[in-house]
């Protein structure tokens, strides 16, 4: 895997942590320091030069939002199949034209503004706390970055493992989307149940939703952040905001409830609520 | 970000968008001079506040003369407008906007914003003009046009004239449509707007197409490559505490509870807002320290947690990703000695050193509550704070 921004105090932080973890970190690029080695890992000036030199297949990208939408575009030149955008702020016109350059490629973009993906006791590629986590068969998929550690948190102290957990991102135009996600964790034989972690803003759950209903025989759980939400404002991430009256937490609920999905009103209740589903003796 | 309507109108007519001629008045004086410059029969004094729904409120008014229109002026300059997006509190009006009458034939409406579905900017026009655009959405969805652009090519030619026939636009307008549409879609995208809404668009009797109201909503994340843009910020127009969060960049939401939320993400702060609900309490806000908040940011985030009156309590429900519970822990011990915090605090701290966080805040010697979990910890500030 390569970092892209790697000499950054972000990208270093979290490269160390990924490195510590296990995945294999073999390059990194920032623009005008090629040749030098940072974290003990040859740094380079551009991601094709970085591919080339060590057969890396994934990207993680650190940098500032001014220069991500850039970044994601040099990976996807670059043939990578798989691009996880960590930065948050990008603005909104430039995903729309990064989501058209990617339309038809082989690039799988995961997020931005997301905290990456982890495939616990294998793989990490992103900043979330990897000790947390524990190998298993919980699919956990999410708009949210530490809304996600919280049930993942759960899910692991009733020793509930996950299989991958995806975070793919709070803003309004993203790479891989919930249903991207239940497609292949429904396929994804290692996955026994889905946790689908939504928030107000678009209809994006209630799309997923529509597909578990016709294609999905796992269990599903499912929590939408924002009850309390008012209408019309930005909650933080980008994509949060219920506008004309759309992309409420009740529509959510009901289309999910709808779609046979298990339905969590607090979110202190993931990990049972799974449980429950799994129909598993929970191990105090 | 939003603009008022005189600011959008002008950057709309840069671009070529046929808008009414008229100017921004501050008093019942220049509202005067304006008038007397325009000389058509009939002015419209609009009050210009960032909310919708101005014309039933009393805020847009017809005036037969300049006397008349420094009357309206000095009626309305100071008064607080009260409509369905203002809320109860309403929006005391600062400003006016003085613009000829027009002699108009039809309305209709025309909306551009980023469909996030499709990932593309979308069009959207029809022929109900001056009626909420949700409003014809869920009575009518026929009714709606729509025209998907794609990034690379921008509105074409054909697709404007799909929008005008499909309006129902005579040729000679609809001629004229296409120019305007283009006009409007390029300054959408190089404003780096989220929404460009035209509510109404006129048809005057003279088969002009003119933007009789113009609404702009800007991306925040791209105002960095806007300079011009971020001068037309009113800070009038927000809240004084989200004006004082967001110098420091800060993700900050004012509600109306009495328990003030610190949290890190905005999926975990928002269910921190649920659950404090479940619990029994009302959320005092909405505060979001991000990702690398440092504790000096920690520090201004508590500030503003505590000047608001209708905190009584304060939850802290960390988990730390990027974040981490010691550089947290150090900005709350410090932001609490400063302030001399007398309302209850419950901290929970979760995540990457998350030892060290606890043991600075029992080291700190002050009174605060330390929690198990995000349940516990809502329970525990609703039953503190009463």
């Amino acid at each position: 895997m390569v970092v892209q921004g790697l000499t950054g105090r972000e990208g270093s932080f979290h490269a160390q942590q990924m490195i510590e973890y296990g995945t294999k970190v073999v390059a990194g690029v920032t623009p005008g320091k090629g040749g030098t080695k940072h974290l003990e890992v040859p740094v380079f000036n551009t991601l094709a030069e970085a591919v080339c030199e060590t057969g890396a297949n994934a990207s993680v990208i650190f940098v500032p939002p001014a220069y991500a939408a850039d970044a994601i575009l040099e990976a996807t030149d670059a043939g990578l199949p798989l691009v996880v955008c960590i930065t948050e702020g990008i603005p909104t016109l430039d995903m729309v034209r990064v989501a058209a350059a990617l339309q038809g490629g082989r690039t799988r973009l995961i997020g931005p503004n997301c905290p990456g993906i982890i495939s616990p006791g294998k793989c990490k590629i992103g900043i979330m706390p990897g000790r947390i986590h524990r190998q298993g068969h919980v699919g956990v998929v999410s708009r949210s970055g530490t809304l996600t550690y919280e049930a993942v948190d759960q899910l692991t102290r009733l020793g509930i493992g996950q299989s991958t957990c995806i975070g793919i991102g709070g803003d309004p135009i993203i790479g891989t989307t919930f249903l991207d996600a239940i497609r292949l964790f429904n396929e994804d034989p290692e996955t026994h149940a889905i946790v689908m972690i939504g928030e107000i803003g678009g209809n994006a759950e209630e799309r997923a939703a529509e597909f578990i209903q016709a294609n999905v025989r796992k269990p599903v759980v499912g929590f939408v952040a924002g009850q309390t939400a008012p209408p019309g404002r930005r909650m933080g991430h980008a994509g949060a905001i219920i506008s004309g009256g759309q992309g409420t937490a009740k529509e959510k609920y009901a289309a999910m409830a709808a779609a046979g999905i298990h339905c969590i009103q607090s979110p202190a209740e993931i990990g049972h609520t799974v449980a429950a589903a799994l129909g598993k003796a929970v191990a105090k | 970000m939003n603009i008022h309507e005189y600011q959008a109108k002008a950057i709309l007519a840069r671009y070529g968008v046929p808008t009414p001629r008229g100017e921004v008045a501050f008093s019942k004086e220049e509202a005067r001079t304006v008038a007397e410059h325009l000389g058509t029969p009939v002015v419209v004094v609009k009050a210009q506040i960032h909310a919708g729904g101005r014309g039933k409120a009393g805020g847009v008014k017809l005036a037969r003369s300049a006397d008349e229109a420094a009357e309206l002026a000095g009626k309305m300059l100071g008064m607080k407008l009260v409509t369905p997006q203002t809320g109860a509190a309403g929006r005391v009006v600062k400003r006016l906007l003085i613009e000829e009458g027009l002699d108009i034939q039809r309305e209709l409406y025309l909306g551009l914003l980023v469909d996030r579905a499709v990932a593309a900017p979308v069009f959207m026009a029809s022929a109900a003009g001056g009626m909420e655009i949700e409003e014809v959405a869920r009575e009518n969805p026929g009714a709606i046009l729509r025209e998907t652009i794609h990034p690379a090519v921008g509105l074409q030619p054909y697709q404007a004239r799909k929008l005008a026939f499909g309006l129902g636009l005579a040729p000679e307008t609809a001629t004229a449509a296409v120019p305007f549409f283009q006009a409007l879609y390029r300054a959408f995208t190089e404003t780096d707007a989220l929404l460009v809404e035209i509510n109404p668009c006129v048809v005057t009797r003279d088969a002009k197409l003119i933007a009789l109201d113009a609404k702009m909503n800007f991306d925040d994340n791209a105002l960095y490559r806007h300079k011009d843009l971020r001068e037309l910020r009113d800070l009038d127009e927000e809240d004084p505490l989200e004006v004082e969060a967001s110098k420091y960049g800060l993700n900050y939401i004012k509600l109306d509870g009495t328990v003030g939320c610190m949290v890190n993400g905005a999926g975990l702060a928002m269910s921190t807002m649920d659950i404090i609900k479940l619990a029994g309490g009302a959320p005092a806000n909405f505060l979001d320290v991000g990702g690398g908040a440092s504790a000096e940011q920690v520090k201004n985030a508590f500030k503003i947690l505590m000047s608001d009156p209708e905190v009584r309590g304060v939850f802290i429900n960390i988990f730390g990703g990027i974040l981490r519970c010691d550089v947290l822990a150090t900005g709350v011990v410090a932001a609490a000695h400063e302030l001399q915090v007398k309302v209850p605090v419950v901290v929970r701290l979760e995540g990457t050193n998350v030892e060290q966080g606890q043991e600075i805040l029992r080291k700190s010697g002050l009174n605060f509550t330390i929690a198990s979990g995000m349940k516990d910890g809502a329970e525990k500030i609703v039953q503190l704070v009463g």
